[in-house]
């Protein structure tokens, strides 16, 4: 795993790939589109994004249909669980540490 | 390698998209404020001009003759009622949305709406299929009920204040429910005064 010194991982440097896990962590599942929306950002930006994550374990992915349309939906990992409370631990050390 | 305030940053927004993606925060006290006033007109309306108010279950209608001309007024008042405080809920949402720089439709909205379509639709229902049979006493209470279930029920999809609001709701319906004759007054309080406190309320708390 690459970690930095002080504990930041470096998958979570990027604020897209931080904004997928936020949602990811108070949701249970979030669908594609609905990432889009909420993060702004274009299919293939998303999309090379959550292949990072997806390469770290941190997210899974889960195909299914409604209909005849297809439907991703992403989930957290409790891999991808421990690394984000990790994350955000190193985050609160910081403020302290400044505060 | 980040600078410290990149990370401060970054907290801002973690906090900022969890709170996004599970809660629908553009709902305005507004809203609340005017759709209350639109059901206390609506009450009044309703018990000064076109005479409703129903003093037992079964309202003394003619089995057969139910759908008469007064109660053709009722529904169409109700349904005014509705459309006016669904638009101005509509309208202020969308302003505040505009305002927080978010979408108004994205899949938190429609989680909202799918939540809380489930227990109206039920009552919705049910409320027609009593005015068929001619029990025009339980209207207005159930309306109450069904509408505080909902709002209970999709209160940790937006402001836990809904919770609240939605138990007093309740409460009013079976109130309402057991005192068939003030049944007319526990929904102008419900719908009418409920509304209007509750819309101060969070104006006063979230948008000020």
């Amino acid at each position: 795993m690459k970690l930095l010194i002080n504990g930041f991982h470096k998958a979570f440097e990027s604020r897209i790939r931080l904004g997928i896990m936020s949602a990811l962590a108070i949701n249970d599942k979030f669908d594609f589109n609905a990432l889009k929306e909420f993060l702004e950002v274009t299919d293939g930006n998303l999309a090379s994004h959550i292949k990072a994550l997806e390469k770290e374990e941190f997210v899974g992915v889960e195909k299914s249909f409604i209909g005849k349309k297809p439907n991703t939906k992403y989930f957290m990992t409790p891999k991808g669980k421990k690394a984000f409370e990790n994350h955000l631990k190193a985050l609160e050390n910081l403020i302290k540490k400044s505060g | 390698m980040k600078e410290e305030q990149d990370y401060l940053r970054d907290i801002t927004e973690i906090r900022s998209m969890m709170e996004r993606s599970s809660k629908f925060l553009s709902l305005s006290g507004w809203s609340g404020i005017l759709a209350g006033i639109y059901a206390l007109a609506g009450a009044y309306i309703a018990y000064s001009f076109l005479g409703f108010n129903p003093a037992d279950l079964e309202y003394r209608q003619v089995p057969g003759e139910i759908l008469n001309f007064d109660l053709w007024k009722i529904v169409v008042l109700a349904l005014i009622i509705l459309i006016l405080a669904v638009g101005t809920a509509i309208y202020f949402s969308q302003q505040k949305a505009h305002k927080r720089g978010e979408r108004i439709w994205n899949a938190t909205t429609r989680r909202l709406l799918a939540h809380m379509a489930v227990p109206l639709i039920a009552g919705g229902l049910l409320i027609l299929i009593l005015i068929s049979k001619g029990w025009l006493g339980l209207m207005a209470p159930l309306t109450l009920l069904f509408y505080g279930l909902a709002l209970y029920h999709i209160s940790r999809f937006t402001y836990d204040e809904l919770k609240t609001l939605g138990l007093i709701e309740m409460v009013l319906g079976l109130a309402g429910a057991y005192f068939i004759e003030y049944g007319l007054l526990f929904w102008a309080l419900g719908f009418g005064l409920a509304h209007v406190l509750y819309g101060i309320f969070i104006h006063y708390r979230y948008e000020r």
